[in-house]
């Protein structure tokens, strides 16, 4: 089937819209994303298939994630005229009571995480709520309800859990391709630059720079144009674009198709982590699947515009996020960064204009042009509008994806949607921007997150990752991980970067190990302004941060290390030992039985010892205990 | 325990060349450009990359053999050197990290007597880390093979261990 008019969209995008919102029989999605899957969702599919094959009343089908890591994996259940559901940490030996929870319409708060109010995305809002005859159930929240979801506006994320990602035409059936399809009829290359400038629509993948303004110099460079796809997420702590690729990869795709149409290009690229293999698969189904349809390739919908697009693998270079180090390894090179006198949208990839966005970016443009530049830039700061996704995970007790508009307080996504810190433990810094970011303290936690905000307090937006960190995490030792990280993926072209971020790690090694003394923290500080200054690209330019960060916020933290040699979180191994809290051991003898070394003893019901010789500090006694009597000292 | 023998390096006469033009030639149509993309196939092949294959590699695209190195030292995923059986990959993420996955990282090394980027003696496994595999929510996660174990602590280690050979 070929797509040739937005009338065919209409007559695919009905059909399955129905099919996914009135099935015939149960339907049951399971969540498959890497996260799912990683938390058992593939076995509790595969059981499933097998007690429903395919033909069954009850069909089975996977989707992506819808957010909510912590409870995977989930499983959604719908019939028509009945209540969506979606089950809570659905392992596979849980199945049976799921399904019989379900049939019965017994409806257990144990199993549920909650009820769908409105399945509909951002952009079906002139379709009816397929739920809106459907009488709730009594006693089980709504999702929106549930604090988790409560902030969210999904525009990135609309159909991840919603749809099978394998299939276009469910895609289709949400909304997709309407965008592009339409402005392929009747918009101009200025007018849908015009739109997504007005939007104020920022890079989702670090740096924020205006994404119209990018398209509008790209047009603007004549020769052969390039339309990339930033899917290279290296930032460790991120993975919302990994969750589009592998639930939704078309809405990507649609909006490079957008990019490419408004930039006059022929050719685009996506660059994808070869971490994510799921991903890859989803991206090469769904470039076949748009192929086919006619939506990629040559005339796509019967017009003369043509757009191919190649993915390329990335082989584990952090480095390769930055865009030309991201255009040499695309042409097959070593992923080193050259200085940016001559911008990317001049002379980038096979020097030509090339234009370079990340997943989310795309995922938000097809939205974009159907609900119009207003709606999107009435969410939002100043300087910062529509949704970001962030990525909640670290201390935190809810930990996922949570997509909310820009300008929602840091004290909100924590602790509201994050539900705060597990085990009554103190909330102590929140990390964000990756290894090129900083570590904000509890003082500023009602900061609103834009770009400028973020980057006002040390910190920046970079991918959306948001580590949340508890009393015990030591800062000191964070800032030595960030700068042993940045030390491996130095590209090692300029002198500044490769030995300036090498002496700094050492002297922090030195802190974390003991040897820490006095003048430490000055010249940390000395050596981290040249680097910033100094250094070729902006991995460089930012891998002091999170050094300097935490000097300015855990100042106290870096001389309790140097000058008491002590480490108050009880990470770094030369400089704490744990002891037993002689008022809070209980003698349940859990520690001395988990204790790889036998190093406590003591009787039942009697105060336990821990022998200091043989204790390697491997902390499972910490973290075992449930009376707090392990003990950092 | 199985007691195959360790993969070793093939020497040039043992690598399949067929396979090898297929990977260069077929797949991938000799392009320079898709150069990462090949060595991943090799690797793909091997469970590592044989020195042999690099220089047939530059003998086939014309690209020269200190620049096929460049790129295979360059890149964090390829190894030079055979692995074992089963490979490790613990994930040092941001997420992993405030989670303990470096308690849990030593732990392994503790039990298999190995440190990060070793192989066991006998073989059965090649210990890794990977910078985020991105399963950041349910960390600390190490990768074994293909399966992903999710929240591990050092304690559940061994028993994860005992299910591989």
């Amino acid at each position: 089937m070929r797509i040739l008019s937005v009338k065919d969209l209409e007559k695919i995008s009905e059909e399955f819209n129905e099919k996914l919102s009135f099935p015939q029989g149960v339907k049951v999605n399971v969540g498959m994303a890497s996260c799912g899957i990683a938390a058992g969702a593939r076995a509790t599919l595969e059981r499933a298939l097998k007690e429903h094959p395919a033909g069954d009343s009850i069909e089975i089908r996977q989707t992506g994630c819808i957010g909510f890591c912590e409870e995977e994996p989930l499983v959604e259940i719908l019939a028509k005229g009945k209540p969506r559901v979606v089950y809570k940490r659905v392992t596979e030996d849980k199945l049976p009571d799921v399904f019989q929870d379900y049939m019965e319409e017994t409806f257990s708060k144990k199993l549920i995480l909650g009820q769908m109010r409105d399945p509909r995305s951002v952009i079906e809002e002139d379709r009816p709520n397929p739920l809106e005859k459907v009488n709730p159930i009594k006693g089980i929240p709504f999702l929106d309800e549930i604090p988790f979801y409560a902030h969210q506006i999904k525009i990135a994320l609309r159909n991840c859990g919603y749809i099978d990602p394998d299939s276009i035409e469910e895609y289709i059936g949400r909304g997709g391709y309407f965008a592009f399809v339409r402005i392929l009829a009747e918009m101009k290359h200025e007018e849908i630059i015009a739109t997504i400038k007005k939007s104020g629509l920022r890079g989702r993948g670090g740096g924020g720079f205006p994404t119209g303004i990018k398209w509008e110099s790209c047009r603007k460079h004549p020769g052969e144009r390039y339309v990339i796809c930033n899917a290279d997420e290296g930032d460790p702590g991120a993975y919302m674009d990994r969750s589009v690729l592998e639930g939704d990869p078309h809405s990507v795709l649609e909006g490079m198709l957008i990019a490419a149409y408004a930039i006059g290009s022929s050719q685009g690229f996506i660059y994808v982590r070869n971490e994510y293999p799921l991903a890859v698969k989803r991206l090469v189904s769904a470039l076949k699947q748009a192929e086919d349809f006619g939506l990629l390739g040559d005339n796509i919908a019967g017009s003369d515009f043509g757009f191919h697009v190649k993915i390329s693998t990335g082989a584990g270079a952090f480095v390769c996020g930055e865009s030309t180090a991201l255009m040499a390894s695309l042409e097959g090179n070593v992923g080193r960064p050259r200085a940016k006198y001559v911008h990317t949208v001049e002379k980038g990839f096979r020097d030509g204009p090339s234009n370079l966005n990340n997943v989310e970016t795309y995922a938000n443009v097809p939205v974009i042009m159907l609900k119009g530049a207003d709606w999107f830039s009435s969410m939002g700061t100043k300087y910062s509008k529509g949704t970001k996704v962030f990525s909640l995970v670290g201390k935190v007790k809810n930990t996922g994806l949570v997509e909310v508009p820009m300008g929602t307080t840091l004290r909100e996504i924590i602790f509201e949607m994050g539900g705060g810190i597990p085990k009554k433990r103190k909330f102590k810094a929140v990390q964000t921007g990756g290894p090129s970011g900083g570590c904000i303290p509890e003082a500023f936690l009602d900061l609103q997150v834009g770009y400028d905000e973020l980057t006002k307090v040390g910190s920046m937006m970079g991918s959306g990752g948001m580590i949340v960190m508890d009393q015990g995490t030591c800062m000191v030792d964070l800032a030595r991980y960030f700068l042993d990280f940045l030390k491996g993926e130095s590209c090692g072209q300029c002198t500044p970067c490769r030995e300036g971020i090498k002496q700094m790690l050492d002297v922090l090694t030195d802190i974390c190990e003991g040897r820490g003394k006095e003048g430490d923290i000055e010249l940390l500080e000395e050596m981290g302004s040249m680097i910033q200054k100094f250094s070729l690209c902006g991995l460089g330019t930012s891998a002091p941060n999170p050094v300097l960060t935490t000097i300015l916020y855990f100042r106290d933290e870096y001389e309790a290390h140097i000058y008491d040699k002590k480490c108050p979180a009880g990470v770094c191994k030369p400089l704490f030992h744990y002891e037993v809290d002689e008022k809070a051991c209980t003698g349940c003898h859990v520690c001395a039985l988990k204790c790889p070394q036998q190093a406590i003893t003591g009787e039942k019901k009697k105060l336990h010892t821990l022998d200091q010789e043989k204790c390697i500090k491997c902390g499972i006694c910490y973290d075992t205990c449930k009376f707090d009597a392990i003990v950092v000292k | 325990m199985n007691k195959e023998p360790v993969a070793i390096a093939p020497s040039p006469e043992e690598l399949d060349y067929v396979e090898m033009d297929k990977i260069i030639e077929e797949t991938y149509g000799s392009d320079k450009e898709n150069l990462i993309m090949m060595l991943q196939g090799i690797q793909g092949r091997y469970n590592y990359i044989p020195r042999p294959a690099l220089a047939y590699l530059a003998e086939k695209t014309g690209v020269p053999l200190s620049r096929i190195y460049g790129i295979a030292t360059f890149y964090a995923t390829f190894s030079l050197e055979p692995r074992g059986r089963n490979l490790i990959t613990v994930c040092l993420g941001t997420a992993c990290h405030v989670r303990g996955a470096k308690r849990v990282q030593e732990q392994i090394e503790q039990l298999l007597h190995i440190s990060n980027g070793q192989t066991t003696e006998d073989g059965s496994f090649t210990l890794e880390s990977v910078r985020c595999i991105g399963c950041c929510s349910l960390g600390p996660v190490v990768k074994i093979n293909e399966d992903v174990h999710a929240r591990l602590s050092p304690d559940q280690v061994a028993k994860t261990l005992e299910r591989y050979e």
